[in-house]
């Protein structure tokens, strides 16, 4: 009951800002366009941290692939909007225009997260085989691979890039799904299954000896964390309105990486922290864009010698407010380093 | 979950908007290039030479009684970072034009956003034929494709008198995708044979294996309708592995670093472009003159038509008498018998412009000027 | 017959680039196990070097004791470099859990390759011709005389590599080191030095290789290293990782596939196929050709 009140209040919140921000609640009150657009990339990005950390922070295993499955989220849904975005719409002619968006973007977005869930399951069930380091490798090149199979597709534009899909994503979705993106890991993070999966983190050979089925549970995870990597391909192709793979490399996985680390491995306040600084920082320092990446990757060295949990570590924000309450987050086992 | 969204308002309530407005006495044009990046000669040519334009015009006056200022983005020769640099200039620095881009793919990603806002964008080199077909707010004052890869045809068939030619082009990109199925087309339709194809992407920088396959086609010729960058590599593989004869190309070749970058290997090839230095007609030579006294460079075709686009620009917001972008579409749609340097150029209903081809050779060092071939129907 | 000869030559050359710079990771994972991401940007870094120091020597004709110079300077600058961040990146992780380890490594890594975009300009720039050209010819099949040095010199690194590790005191204590780095310690090794010299060799092969593709192919620019590194990291794996001779054949293996690939049957792939073969030899033989399997002891 309590979820669901919650629920409600936070929709009617974001639907406030969202009209707040575009000018549409106060006359003459509104956001300029340029940082409504940081806004929301910050939000897209949030979604694309706190899923890695699914899978890299709290299961412990090392993927630098996430952006391919960003790519497929985005690639399905846009083409999906393409090519049926007319029909699926007049299957709703009878509603109110914003209606027909929202189904649409609905549709498409599932279709983006069950593609990106399906490749997350190709995946991971080979490369999860395997540890550490080689993981990381093996998820970098299915990442290329992914990206370069797009590239060679010529329904999806192929080297010049996908356009005209119609901007569905906005403020309230990318926050809305930002929020379950959130929500949904805590719960699966509070969860025995969560727990398991922290379990595996720790020592995997000793929760395979404990009788878990540690290969099942971490492509479960890797499964959950590339479907919502595809949320936010989805929402960002639906909101840039343009797609090309060049913004789908390893580098987009490694500034996802950095999010991470920056915020606390972890943590999933410290992943939503991370991402927010990231695009911040960024946007920031665009007029110093060749310095930009250069001080962020001494950044991550530095953060790895002398503060390799990150901002947070294994905590979240909320346990510095409720240190009296003793709330349920997992207790800090031993940080990297 | 609050606290998150708290968060987000907070910092969208420090960061104090810096948008930069036109004043009231300044016209502001956006331009977008590729100032650094694989093809930064490209933007560099063209922003020099849009910047000189702008420079004259405003000492004699300004447009409508103000100065033109121009505001330049780089894209790093990359599609998406085009598309940013756009969506910027409009959103942020409300310019109400938009100048750019040579490389048709990043003209096609900038373009479906200035059409969205209404802002006229004008390519100067873009010869995709997709590119203006975006949208009307979309033009461009130089020649298409159809007819460049025609006029490659021509060099091959008439010019070099080649039956067998392999060609040799860019999968990444749609300038030379576009080229070489126009080609292919039309040296069938002389009668010629096309003997091997093979594809790179942009940015490779070994093309042996390519290579090996085509010269064991044996063809009389290899059309390479590239960028500098990759053509000149080509040339000098090619020439290693024994292939001697000729290359020919588009005007992606246009470079002052294509000599550097192939040397030797480049004697005797052949490309089509838009304009060529040694044309003695008045306007060319003062353009010429001026452009080496201000940049010390000889202008290459790149900057020829940037500064022709900027000119036209200019001319359209005069005769449109505002810089409101509906009216500056329409003047520029009427855009009729302007002198510009890369020729006299008429904006068709098609919003590209039609105008004849140069033929250019390549002779140690120099590119040497052979014939115009003028576009069939004129 | 000529032409795929012709491609067999193509992919030596190639190949032994990449075998190059892959004994530098495969030396580098041997003592430490740790897969130094931020090699192929020292690879790159070497290839500038070269450029720099061959325009300074520039002026007279292309000649071979110019090039030797050069390269050897290159290798100079590169070991020196391998150490520096063996020294200050890595040393101060050394204990820590795998994943630090590779995080830190990432973050070299973009650290070189955007540092360098800003010291040397993102511009891609040419090598200037270092050797003086001849070509050969046998039976159809070209051999120029860039590719043959490339080959040639590749061989002789490796084969003095090899003499180093297998007859050396150094040598022997860099295997040692790779062995059991706590059992080398207690036997009065120093390990810091062996492994800040096996970074600098490692460094220096990849700095030859740099100036090797500078010569075959004149285009560098900052970013060539990640392309060119990945795949030599494939190939050492390939070949076993923290095997030497392994990762020479892996080399000379995913250079010739490569070639073959994009010959016969299409040049989109090229980046692919190096991924493709990673991925098989991981799920079918992860200890690589060469290679031995561990067990994990609890």
């Amino acid at each position: 009951m309590r979820a669901l009140v919650r629920s409600v209040v936070l929709v009617a919140v974001l639907v406030l800002l969202n009209a707040l921000l575009v000018g549409k609640l106060v006359p003459g009150v509104s956001i300029s366009p340029y940082f409504l657009q940081i806004l929301n990339l910050a939000g897209i990005n949030i979604i694309l941290a706190v899923s890695l950390n699914l899978i890299n922070g709290f299961t412990g295993q090392f993927s630098i692939g996430h952006a391919g499955f960003m790519a497929i989220g985005a690639y399905v849904s846009a083409f999906l909007s393409i090519t049926f975005g007319e029909s699926i719409r007049s299957a709703f002619s009878f509603a109110p225009a914003t209606v027909q968006d929202s189904v649409l973007l609905l549709v498409v977005l599932a279709a983006g997260a069950i593609a990106a869930a399906i490749a997350g399951f190709l995946v991971g069930v080979p490369s999860l085989r395997l540890r550490g380091d080689y993981l990381a490798i093996v998820t970098l090149g299915f990442g290329e691979i992914i990206r370069v199979f797009i590239l060679n597709i010529d329904a999806v534009g192929g080297a010049r890039g996908l356009g005209g899909m119609p901007r569905l994503a906005n403020f309230f979705w990318i926050y809305l799904f930002a929020a379950a993106t959130v929500a949904m890991v805590t719960r699966i993070v509070n969860s025995s299954f969560g727990r398991t999966l922290i379990a595996i983190r720790e020592d995997e050979i000793a929760a395979e000896a404990m009788g878990v089925n540690t290969t099942r549970h971490k492509v479960l995870s890797f499964v959950v964390s590339s479907a919502m990597a595809g949320v936010a391909g989805g929402l960002f192709a639906h909101y840039l309105m343009y797609l090309h793979t060049n913004s789908f490399t390893f580098i987009k996985s490694f500034e996802i990486i950095i999010m991470i680390v920056i915020g606390g491995l972890g943590s999933i306040t410290g992943s939503v922290l991370g991402a927010v600084l990231y695009i911040v920082l960024t946007e920031g320092l665009r007029e110093f864009a060749q310095y930009r990446m250069v001080l962020f990757s001494l950044l991550l060295v530095v953060i790895m010698i002398v503060r390799p949990g990150g901002i947070l570590g294994h905590r979240e924000l909320w346990t510095f407010f409720r240190r009296r309450r003793a709330a349920e987050a997992p207790a800090p086992p031993a940080v990297p380093g | 979950m609050k606290s998150r969204v708290l968060l987000a308002l907070l910092l969208a309530a420090t960061l104090a908007p810096a948008c930069r407005r036109g004043g009231g006495d300044e016209i502001l044009v956006g331009e977008y290039g590729s100032l650094t990046g694989t093809t930064a000669t490209f933007g560099q040519s063209t922003n020099n030479a849009i910047q000189m334009a702008y420079e004259q015009i405003n000492a004699a006056g300004g447009v409508l009684g103000k100065k033109v200022r121009v505001i330049v983005e780089d894209d790093q020769s990359k599609p998406e970072e085009a598309a940013t640099a756009v969506t910027k200039l409009i959103n942020q620095n409300h310019v109400v034009a938009m100048l750019g881009e040579v490389s048709s793919s990043r003209s096609l990603a900038a373009a479906p956003i200035c059409q969205a806002n209404g802002v006229p964008m004008i390519s100067p080199s873009s010869t995709n034929p997709r590119v203006t077909q975006v949208g009307d707010y979309i033009f461009r004052v130089c020649f298409i494709d159809p007819f460049q890869a025609e006029v490659g045809a021509r060099i091959a068939w008439e010019i070099l008198h080649l039956k067998k030619v392999a060609i040799l082009s860019d999968v990444r990109n749609d300038y030379s995708v576009g080229l070489q199925t126009f080609f292919r087309q039309t040296f069938k339709g002389f009668g010629g044979e096309i003997v091997a194809e093979q594809s790179y992407s942009e940015g490779d920088s070994d093309f042996r294996a390519q290579l090996t396959q085509i010269k064991s086609a044996n063809p009389e010729g290899i059309y390479v309708p590239g960028y500098y960058t990759e053509v000149g590599t080509i040339a000098r593989q090619a020439r290693e592995l024994g292939i001697t004869v000729p290359l020919i190309g588009g005007d992606g070749w246009d470079s002052p670093r294509l000599w550097e970058i192939g040397g030797e290997a480049l004697n005797g090839c052949h490309f089509s472009n838009h304009y060529s230095v040694d044309d003695p007609a008045p306007a060319v030579q003062k353009f010429v003159a001026d452009y080496k006294a201000k940049y010390n460079q000889v202008p290459d075709a790149l900057a020829a038509l940037g500064y022709d686009a900027a000119r036209i620009l200019a001319d359209a917001m005069t005769r449109a008498g505002s810089t409101d972008g509906e009216k500056v579409r329409d003047a520029l749609a009427a855009t009729k018998d302007f002198p510009g340097v890369t020729g006299t150029i008429t904006i068709n209903k098609d919003r590209n412009a039609v105008k004849p081809a140069v033929v250019l050779k390549i002779e140690n060092g120099k590119f040497v000027y052979v014939t115009t071939v003028k576009p069939t129907g004129t | 017959m000529t032409t795929f000869l012709q491609q067999l030559v193509n992919g030596l050359s190639l190949g032994s680039i990449y075998a190059l710079i892959a004994l530098g990771y495969t030396m580098v994972y041997g003592v430490l196990r740790l897969i130094n991401f931020a090699h192929g940007d020292v690879y790159m870094v070497g290839a500038y070097a070269g450029y720099y120091l061959s325009r300074k020597l520039k002026g007279d004709e292309p000649s071979l004791v110019g090039a030797l110079v050069v390269m050897l300077g290159a290798m100079l600058v590169c070991a020196v470099l391998g150490v520096i961040i063996e020294r200050f990146a890595y040393r101060p992780v050394r204990r820590a859990a795998r994943l630090t380890l590779l995080i830190t490594a990432i973050g070299v890594s973009l650290f070189i390759e955007n540092g360098a975009q800003l010291v040397f300009g993102p511009d891609p720039k040419f090598f200037p011709s270092l050797a003086p050209r001849a070509d050969f010819i046998v039976g159809g099949v070209r051999l120029t005389s860039e590719q043959l040095t490339v080959i040639a010199v590749s061989f002789l690194l490796m084969v003095l590599l090899r003499f180093f590790i297998l007859k050396t005191r150094t040598g022997k204590a860099m295997r040692a080191v790779s062995f059991n780095l706590d059992a080398a310690k207690l036997m009065g090794i120093s390990t810091d030095r062996i492994i800040a010299i096996t970074f600098g060799l490692g460094s220096a092969l990849a700095a030859a290789a740099g100036v090797l593709i500078g010569m075959q192919i004149p285009k560098i620019d900052p970013l060539m290293g990640i392309i060119y590194g990945l795949k030599a990291f494939v190939a050492a794996v390939l070949g076993g990782i923290g095997n030497v001779p392994g990762a020479v054949l892996g080399g000379l293996l995913i250079g010739t596939s490569e070639v073959m690939v994009v010959g016969y049957l299409s040049s989109t792939y090229r980046d692919a196929i190096a991924f493709g073969i990673l991925i098989l030899v991981l799920l079918l033989r992860p200890q690589g050709i060469l290679g031995r399997t561990h067990k994990e002891k609890v």
